[in-house]
């Protein structure tokens, strides 16, 4: 277990930059997801800690340790990859021994780590079966066992359900975070699906075009955006963006419309954008409701429903070019072809500048 | 219909085909059991009670240096073929793995390799030879197949370590294994089908060549057994019954080496396909 700091971390092959200015740090113990749209350098930062990719220009430290030069062995970490990458000629026994040998650990103390790894795994009766014997969801759970065999520092995860079948996905998901609280032991876990990251990490880190976009805890996330990025990424269906402009400031609130929304008040007693700006308003499909209080509403016609059972998604088209999806439950859900008016609390509302930032609003 | 017209149209040539690289081999062996003038009288039939003999082969095993030169033949053909699939498959695994000043330089060297017939430089590897001091030994003939096959073998193999998953050797560098033990443990018996492809096509040419024994080696017990067979030509007669049965005994090594990579081999040449 070990405490992991990124400084100022950067990659870049030739002139492409992969990373820029990457700093992170964490604790001992701690969860962490990367999580981002592809080609956003998750992996590849992955990769520079676990010093399978060389590191351009800052550090990376593991406890006191700068590793920017070690090799991966010595790193203390063990990582599971998305294609399990085991051994196809060993029997899973030998696929979590291989690498302990060199290691130099005597042989009762290998067969004291596997008996130990395969009965948190429950791999007990496979230990002599071949991998192309296993399904795939026994095979995440060897290359998991082949980790938690090395007894690593931090634990690298590199997007390890993602060639698992949807069911099998949430088994395991609740596996590796029943493990995480077995083990204690510090994760670094990278993703593109953001439900394995609200419900697995203990903080998120959401990446885009080689940068942290923000980091935090979950709920943080959901709730306070930091910039439209993450407003957009976090949250399933993606949340609802409209364009607006501030019309008037007054002592308690301010005034904001746009194409196809009509003028309403915020209560805010400071707003940072001045009068005549331009801002996004976001609101989640699940915030927008037929109940109106006062404060933001917009109408529209229902173009499509759909209907997940308990869940309705209706999309919405409120003007030429403002769609927007809003969430319903029970068994009314509005008909394709229906007016409707859908409203939310200002509590509900995101507010984001023309750079994209977040504005606050007290 | 149309499958099964074109299906029946596939198999007749390849049935034809085979008939036509069989019937040969199979006309020596026939012959090799026949008496002399059974040879020449009915060449096409097989051998009966009555023209049955084996005299070739009792003047092949007892009277001349036969067994030496199939012994050499053996040595070089093994000889070459596990040095061609060993340096190939370490050379392949070097210049499709890592990047290093001139790999790309190597490369294209051995693609030149493949290209240009290692027999134009033949008087240039008489002479090297000589100076070597190696002339007329085994030695010399097995450095230049090794030198011969090693190209292409390079470049099989490196297509096949191109399909292994890199993942795979990355979880390899984080368990610590050395890198040369990555090699030998985790991607070499992966190549298996790959390096039996390669040991075929590195062993039929080296076994039936002729050209390098002719001009490298020029004592009877360096001889290998293509060029021994030469022995029973003579300027006036012809030992046709020895003659013929040195081929069919030639024939016998390589028909096994050959069985032995086979069912590898299948599974390597189809491995791509399927992917």
């Amino acid at each position: 277990m070990a405490t992991l700091r990124i400084d100022k971390l950067n990659k870049s092959y030739g002139e492409a930059a992969i990373l820029r200015d990457i700093d992170l740090s964490i604790g001992e113990g701690e969860f962490v997801v990367l999580v981002g749209p592809s080609g956003c350098g998750k992996s590849t930062l992955l990769r520079m800690i676990a010093g399978l990719d060389g590191v351009t220009s800052g550090d990376i430290y593991i406890g006191e340790r700068r590793v920017n030069n070690l090799e991966p062995a010595q790193r203390k970490i063990a990582m599971v990859f998305q294609s399990y990458a085991l051994y196809p000629h060993m029997n899973v026994k030998k696929n979590m021994t291989f690498g302990l040998k060199f290691a130099g650990l005597a042989q009762p103390e290998m067969d004291r780590r596997v008996a130990e790894a395969a009965r948190m795994l429950q791999l007990g009766p496979l230990l002599e079966r071949r991998p192309r014997d296993l399904s795939g969801g026994q095979r995440q759970r060897v290359a998991i066992g082949r980790a938690i065999v090395r007894e690593p520092d931090v634990f690298l995860f590199d997007e390890p359900l993602s060639n698992l079948d949807a069911a099998l996905r949430v088994s395991t998901r609740v596996e590796i975070a029943k493990l995480h609280r077995l083990l204690g032991a510090t994760m670094v876990y990278v993703t593109h699906d953001q439900i394995e990251a609200m419900t697995l990490a203990d903080r998120i880190v959401v990446m885009n075009h080689g940068r942290i976009a923000q980091t935090g805890k979950p709920l943080d996330l959901y709730y306070h955006p930091a910039n439209l990025f993450v407003a957009g990424f976090i949250g399933s269906p993606a949340m609802n963006f409209f364009s607006a402009k501030v019309d008037k400031k007054g002592p308690a609130s301010v005034t904001l419309s746009g194409p196809g929304l009509p003028a309403f008040d915020l209560a805010a007693a400071s707003f940072a954008a001045p009068v005549g700006a331009s801002v996004t308003i976001g609101v989640r499909p699940e915030h927008l409701g037929a109940e109106a209080p006062t404060g933001f509403r917009i109408a529209g016609a229902v173009e499509l429903v759909e209907r997940l059972g308990e869940t309705s998604y209706a999309h919405v088209r409120a003007a030429e070019d403002v769609a927007l999806t809003a969430e319903s439950r029970g068994r009314d859900a509005p008909k394709a072809g229906d007016r409707i008016i859908l409203s939310a609390h200002d509590r509900d509302l995101h507010l984001f500048d023309e750079g994209g930032q977040r504005i606050a609003i007290e | 219909m149309r499958r099964r017209i074109s299906v029946f149209g596939v198999h007749t040539v390849l049935i034809a085909y085979t008939l036509l690289a069989i019937l040969p081999i199979l006309l020596v062996v026939m012959n090799s059991f026949k008496t002399r003038n059974a040879i020449f009288g009915s060449p096409l039939s097989p051998p009966n009670a009555e023209t049955f003999s084996l005299v070739g082969y009792v003047s092949v095993l007892g009277k001349s240096n036969a067994l030496v030169y199939l012994e050499n033949s053996l040595i070089v053909t093994l000889g070459s073929m596990i040095l061609v699939l060993l340096l190939g498959a370490m050379a392949a695994w070097a210049l499709t793995e890592y990047r290093f000043r001139g790999s790309t330089l190597l490369i294209l060297f051995m693609s030149v390799g493949i290209m240009v017939p290692i027999r134009l430089g033949s008087v240039a590897i008489v002479a090297m030879m000589l100076r070597l001091g190696l002339n007329d030994t085994l030695t010399a003939l097995v450095l230049v197949y090794v030198a011969q096959g090693l190209p292409m073998s390079i470049f099989i193999l490196s297509e096949f370590i191109q399909q292994i998953p890199k993942d795979l050797r990355d979880a390899a560098r984080c368990d610590g294994v050395p890198e040369t033990r990555i090699f030998f443990e985790v991607i070499a018996p992966l190549l298996r089908p790959a390096i039996a492809t390669v040991a075929v096509f590195t062993m039929v040419p080296v076994w039936n060549d002729l050209w390098f024994p002719l001009i490298l080696t020029s004592s009877d017990n360096t001889h290998t057994i293509t060029l021994g067979v030469q022995h029973f030509v003579g300027q006036y007669t012809t030992d046709w019954n020895s003659v013929l049965s040195a081929l069919s005994l030639a024939i016998l090594p390589v028909v096994v080496i050959y069985v032995v990579f086979s069912r590898q081999l299948i599974s390597g040449l189809t491995a791509g396909a399927v992917k």
